[in-house]
């Protein structure tokens, strides 16, 4: 039977079809689907795990027992596994172990484009890449086979453009595996030096082994055409090369680590001229070169964003498949925060404030952009706090402890603060650009946020938190996480209460305030950038996805009123528009979230009645 | 299937949120249900919120790269004008561009200062022929402004003769929820009827 699937729903078809029965990971796009998809299917155990490390240290629990497990993660999210990682490939799996890693050329949504090709050859791990759907499930189980026989964890790298494209796949039954028998090993399990100094040798013997097995591996496969050019490349380029360059002979390599370099050397010797062709790094470039092969590369295309094939045409065969220009100087269009979205408010307030704000992954990444530009700093999950703390301790108020003494006043808060706030002095007088906020999500706390929390109150910092909480994973399209009081299944689960969790690691002053009341988190952003201690804010609001229900009637324009000064523009609210001259909103979009309404400085914004009912 | 089938390249763009990726979709599954070989490439993450949003779907003998290449596309699918200039030189010369006849200002107009384009549909033929439907304001009149896609994808089924009209109309009911297939139905025949109430223009002679 075949079915028209995503390179990503083909890998949970693959895992399910090969007898997996495990599946762990954390949700980054492009790899989210996987997971997701893998959860669905009946005789399989898949979690969220609250982080990339997390996924694959108990996807690595359930390998030592025996099952064939995965591990699921953007290529940032392993380096955040990276430690486990390493050492993983030191024990072997025992069952089985795959990590998918799906890498993001061109940051479609991501904060870089690294190549994790590199974290084969550094780790010592096999790498899988497919070039589709079709490609992407047969792999798996070359994966999930390779990884028993060679008793070594095995990647298989996507690129955004294989896990977001769909293709025609060829289902298959789903096969019976037995669990593998665990049996105690410390030798192999347990990495104290001594032991860990023995587990290098075998692996070192491993890779000899792996090496002759991608002479022989059937996906890395000759394709003759013409004999003047020779192309050496896998995954999406492989399809551009078919498309822009279709007469040039080609060797598809899908085990791109560790390379079969007898067959390179082969395919060489058929062609007058060898071209690489890869995304990104000259990973396949710089092994072919290392071994003596005469190849000409990447050194003459693009190492920055994706090789497409109209690029390829371009500049191998000097030919724009365009025939006519683009038009040129139209306006850009940037996402925005969704009319209703909890991120709004907040990011208007401390622009406005022009506080230092050190932001993270999410959807509230999107505050670094006009019209919000309310946020300095992006670099990693949970760097929102951490960074806080560290702009707090040299450009603010802990910089100089003594000075902060003799102004006194600190204000002690206590375990129940949820009123009026005592006044604070400590940094009054201070100009705005000194204050710093740390911003996160509730999801990104939870994978990474915890212990920048534990270290501001450990080394005591005097940081101001904002916890952006609407209960999901939001960017990445609504899975679940410890926030959310539901598990991948979508059923119940435990929801972690993050007010008392920062009250446990130790942070007395801890507030909670609706995203949509303006002077109350402005109020609480004036006390607690101006308190001498840590302080959590907790700013809670729906997700308008995962909650349809929220929506409120539509709010209008006075035109008689309204004197056009664009106020409520700063909130960059797509509903907000300009026709005719007029401001007005777009009932269709407008959320009735009423945000433009406390801006408004004439009060011509109001909600439309809701029709009585008759 | 023949393999001498030349594959057919539909690039498709508007705003995120505009149901690009159904429409992706449904296309896909029309030509698979033919039995042809179909690539389809769709956009998630942080660009579907409200930024410009692209897709891609192929269909033929066999396909290979999901992406199409600039010069390439046999329809621009646009479901915003700003957009179907925005990504006009995707057109083959031979294409046509089916335009949805609504205007979404970005910020960058709205706050930034910047004008939006005008006489957007005159521009577009200079690329290809061209196809505009006030597809958003037969949605509305079916009131749910969501189908304005569906409308549109009415209104190429007529200049898209590889397939039935029953073929269409099946592609259509299998990718959308069970509640909204009437209505998304009704939102095709529509789209049928103002495409041949609006008419294609030429490509423009002097382009």
């Amino acid at each position: 039977m075949l079915e028209l699937m995503s390179g990503n729903e083909a890998i949970a078809r693959g895992a399910w079809e090969c007898g997996a029965t495990f599946g762990a990971g954390y949700p980054g796009t492009p790899s989210t689907e996987i997971l997701e998809a893998f959860a669905q299917y009946k005789g399989v155990y898949a979690e969220w795990s609250p982080n990339e490390k997390v996924g694959l240290e108990v996807a690595i629990g359930a390998a030592f027992a025996g099952a064939r497990a995965m591990a699921v993660m953007k290529h940032v999210g392993v380096n955040v596994a990276a430690d486990p990682l390493f050492t993983v490939s030191y024990t072997g799996t025992n069952g089985a172990l795959v990590i998918i890693t799906a890498d993001d050329p061109s940051l479609h949504s991501s904060q870089n484009e690294q190549d994790n090709r590199n974290y084969a050859k550094f780790a010592k791990i096999p790498m899988l890449e497919p070039a589709d759907s079709q490609e992407a499930k047969d792999l798996v189980l070359s994966a999930f086979e390779m990884s028993e026989r060679y008793d070594t964890p095995v990647f298989l790298r996507m690129t955004t453009r294989i896990c977001h494209s769909m293709g025609v796949v060829a289902l298959g039954p789903r096969r019976a595996v037995p669990r593998r028998p665990y049996v105690k090993n410390a030798n192999k399990n347990a990495m104290v030096p001594s032991h860990a100094y023995e587990r290098h040798f075998a692996l070192e013997r491993r890779q000899t082994l792996l090496e002759a097995e991608s002479e022989t591996f059937a996906g890395n496969r000759i394709e003759m055409r013409s004999l003047q050019v020779g192309v050496v490349t896998s995954g999406i380029s492989y399809q551009n090369v078919r498309e822009a360059l279709p007469e040039f002979s080609t060797l598809k390599i899908a085990m791109t680590y560790p390379l079969p370099h007898q067959l390179i050397r082969n395919f060489a010797s058929q062609v007058n001229k060898l071209y690489v062709v890869e995304e990104n790094r000259p990973f396949l470039e710089e092994e072919i070169l290392a071994t003596g092969i005469a190849v000409e590369g990447k050194q003459q295309l693009l190492r920055v964003g994706e090789l497409s094939a109209s690029a390829l045409r371009r500049r191998i065969l000097h030919r724009d498949s365009a025939q006519q220009p683009a038009v040129e100087g139209l306006p850009k269009r940037a996402p925005q925060f969704c009319p209703g979205c909890l991120h709004r408010g907040i990011f208007f307030l401390l622009a406005k404030r022009k506080y230092i704000v050190t932001g993270d992954i999410g959807c509230y990444g999107l505050a670094a952009l006009p019209p919000y530009n309310a946020m300095d700093s992006l670099i990693c999950m949970g760097a929102g706090l951490t960074m806080a703390h560290g702009f707090d301790k040299v450009v603010t108020r802990s910089g100089n402890p003594t000075t902060e003494d003799t102004e006194g006043n600190k204000s002690p808060g206590s375990a129940t603060t949820t009123g009026p706030l005592s006044s604070a002095s400590s940094v009054v007088g201070k100009p705005p650009a000194e204050r710093v906020v740390g911003v996160v999500g509730d999801s990104t706390f939870f994978h990474s946020g915890l212990t920048g929390v534990a270290n501001t109150v450990f080394n005591r910092g005097v940081s101001t938190f904002l916890i952006l909480d609407n209960r999901i994973t939001a960017m990445t399209g609504h899975q679940p996480d410890p926030a959310t009081g539901l598990a991948i299944d979508r059923k119940p689960a435990p929801r972690i209460d993050i007010e008392a969790a920062c009250r446990a690691l130790g942070v007395r002053r801890v507030f909670r305030v609706n995203a949509f009341d303006l002077p109350g988190m402005d109020k609480l952003l004036e006390a607690e950038t101006a308190t001498a201690e840590p302080s959590v804010i907790i700013v809670e609001g729906p997700c308008i996805f995962t909650d349809r229900d929220s929506r409120q009637p539509t709010f209008l324009v006075d035109q008689a009123r309204c004197v056009k000064c664009r106020g409520c523009f700063r909130l960059g609210c797509p509903a907000i528009t300009i026709e005719d001259g007029e401001v007005r909103i777009i009932a269709d979009l407008c959320w009735g979230c009423g945000l433009c309404a406390q801006v408004c400085p004439k009060k011509a914004i109001s909600q439309a009645q809701p029709e009585a009912k008759p | 299937m023949t393999r001498e089938r030349p594959t057919t390249n539909v690039f498709l763009v508007g705003v995120g949120g505009q149901g690009i990726v159904l429409v992706s979709r449904i296309l896909g599954e029309l030509a698979f249900a033919a039995g042809l070989d179909v690539k389809q490439n769709e956009v998630h993450g942080l660009s579907q919120r409200g930024g410009s949003v692209t897709g891609h779907v192929r269909w033929g003998a066999e396909v290979h790269a999901p992406v199409i290449m600039e010069g390439e596309a046999h329809y621009l699918f646009a479901l915003e004008e700003l957009e179907a200039l925005r990504w006009a030189h995707f057109l083959r010369p031979d294409g046509l561009a089916l335009v949805s006849s609504q205007r979404i200002p970005p910020v960058s107009v709205t706050v930034g200062g910047e004008s939006y384009p005008e006489d957007v549909v005159e521009r577009l033929t200079g690329f290809g022929r061209t196809l505009a439907v006030p597809a958003y304001q037969a949605a509305t009149e079916l009131g749910n402004t969501r189908v304005a896609n569906i409308v549109l994808l009415g209104a190429m089924s007529t200049e898209c003769a590889e397939f039935s009209e029953e073929q269409w109309k099946a592609a259509v009911a299998a990718c959308v929820p069970a509640k909204h297939r009437e209505l998304n139905l009704k939102a095709f025949d529509r789209g049928r009827a103002a495409a041949a109430a609006a008419g294609v223009l030429p490509r423009r002679a002097d382009a």
